[in-house]
C-alpha cells in the first residue's frame, strides 16, 4: 500500500518533489514572516523600555502601543 | 468607511488572528493533502502525474488574485490618499511572489511527464515568468526607496504594468497555440473537470488562501510595528 503510495504508477518522483518543493517554500516563508515579526516587536519592546516615565505614559495613550506590548508579553 | 481601514482599529483584528488562521490552515491543508495524494482517482491519461495539479493550479489561482488585489489596493490608495491600502499591497506581495514561483516550479516538474521538458517558452509559461518579474520589481521597489511618496509612485506604476500580463494569462492558452490545455473550470459555464478532481482541487485551493492570509496578517503586524518603531524615535 505505501509502496503503490510512493510510486505511484513511476510518477511518484514528480509528484512528491512537486508537494515537497510547495511545503518547503511555506515553511521557508513562515519562518522568514515569523523571524522579521519577532525582531521588530522585540525592538519596540526594547525601545519602551528605555522611554522614562513620561514619554512612557504619553506613548502608552496609544492602543496600538499597548496592543504590541500585551502581545509581546503573552507571546 | 475608511475609518475601518485605520491602523489602530485594524491591528486589534489582525494581531489576534493569526494563531487562529494558522490553526485552521493545518486543518485544511491535512485533508487537503490526504484527497490529493491518497483519496482523488488517477486521470485516464496523465494517471498519478495528474496529482501535481492540485499544487500547481491553486499556486497559479492565487497569485493571479493577489497581484490584481495588490494593483486595486495601490490604485486606490493614490485616489483615496490612504496610505493604509499601500501597507495592505505591501504585506500582500510576499506571498504572491512565493506562490507564483511554486506555479512555475511545479509547473516545470509537471512538463517532464507530459510534455517530455522541465521548460518550454510556451505563451502560458513565459508570461507567468513575467508576472514574477514584476512581483519581484514591486518588491525591490519597497526595498530601494526610502522616500515614502516616490515608493508609493513607483510601486503603483509597477502593479499598473504588470496587470496588463494577467489576462494574456488568463487568455493566452485561447489566443495562441500552446501546450498548455485550455481552462477547466470556468465560472460562467460548465467545468469539465469531474468532481472527484474538483473537490481535493478547491480544498487545497482553501488551504492555499488561509496560507497567504496567514503571511499577510503577520506581514501587516510586521509593517504596523516598524512604524510605531519609528514614532517611539520621534518622542
Amino acid at each position: 500500500m505505501i509502496n503503490e503510495l510512493l510510486f505511484m504508477n513511476g510518477y511518484g518522483v514528480y509528484v512528491l518533489s512537486a508537494f515537497s518543493f510547495t511545503l518547503l517554500s511555506f515553511t521557508a516563508l513562515y519562518l522568514v514572516t515569523k523571524i522579521q515579526f519577532v525582531k521588530e516587536q522585540s525592538k519596540f519592546v526594547a525601545k519602551f523600555g528605555s522611554l522614562n516615565t513620561e514619554k512612557a505614559n504619553s506613548a502608552k495613550l496609544q492602543r496600538i502601543n499597548k496592543e504590541i506590548l500585551a502581545n509581546a508579553i503573552n507571546d | 468607511m475608511f475609518k475601518l481601514f485605520q491602523p489602530n482599529k485594524i491591528f486589534q483584528i489582525t494581531s489576534k488572528a493569526p494563531k487562529y488562521v494558522l490553526f485552521l490552515f493545518v486543518v485544511v491543508l491535512t485533508v487537503g493533502l490526504i484527497e490529493a495524494l491518497v483519496l482523488s482517482p488517477e486521470d485516464y491519461k496523465q494517471s498519478d502525474a495528474v496529482r501535481i495539479m492540485y499544487v500547481h493550479v491553486p499556486a497559479a489561482w492565487i497569485c493571479l488574485g493577489i497581484f490584481s488585489s495588490i494593483t486595486l489596493l495601490s490604485i486606490s490608495g493614490f485616489i483615496f490618499k490612504n496610505k493604509n491600502f499601500f501597507l495592505i499591497a505591501k504585506s500582500l506581495a510576499p506571498s504572491g511572489f512565493v506562490f507564483n514561483i511554486i506555479a512555475l516550479v511545479t509547473g516545470s516538474i509537471w512538463g517532464k511527464p507530459t510534455w517530455g521538458t522541465w521548460w518550454a517558452w510556451d505563451a502560458r509559461i513565459t508570461s507567468m515568468l513575467i508576472l514574477a518579474l514584476f512581483y519581484a520589481m514591486y518588491l525591490i521597489s519597497w526595498k530601494i526607496y526610502a522616500n515614502e511618496e516616490k515608493v508609493f509612485k513607483i510601486s503603483t506604476i509597477v502593479t499598473i504594468l504588470g496587470i496588463i500580463n494577467v489576462p494574456i494569462i488568463k487568455y493566452s492558452v485561447d489566443w495562441w497555440n500552446t501546450l498548455h490545455q485550455p481552462a477547466s473550470i470556468n465560472i460562467l459555464s460548465k467545468s469539465s473537470i469531474h468532481s472527484s478532481m474538483l473537490f481535493p482541487l478547491l480544498i487545497m485551493t482553501a488551504a492555499f488562501a488561509l496560507f497567504s492570509l496567514l503571511i499577510f496578517l503577520m506581514k501587516y503586524n510586521t509593517e504596523l510595528i516598524k512604524i510605531k518603531n519609528k514614532g517611539l524615535n520621534r518622542l
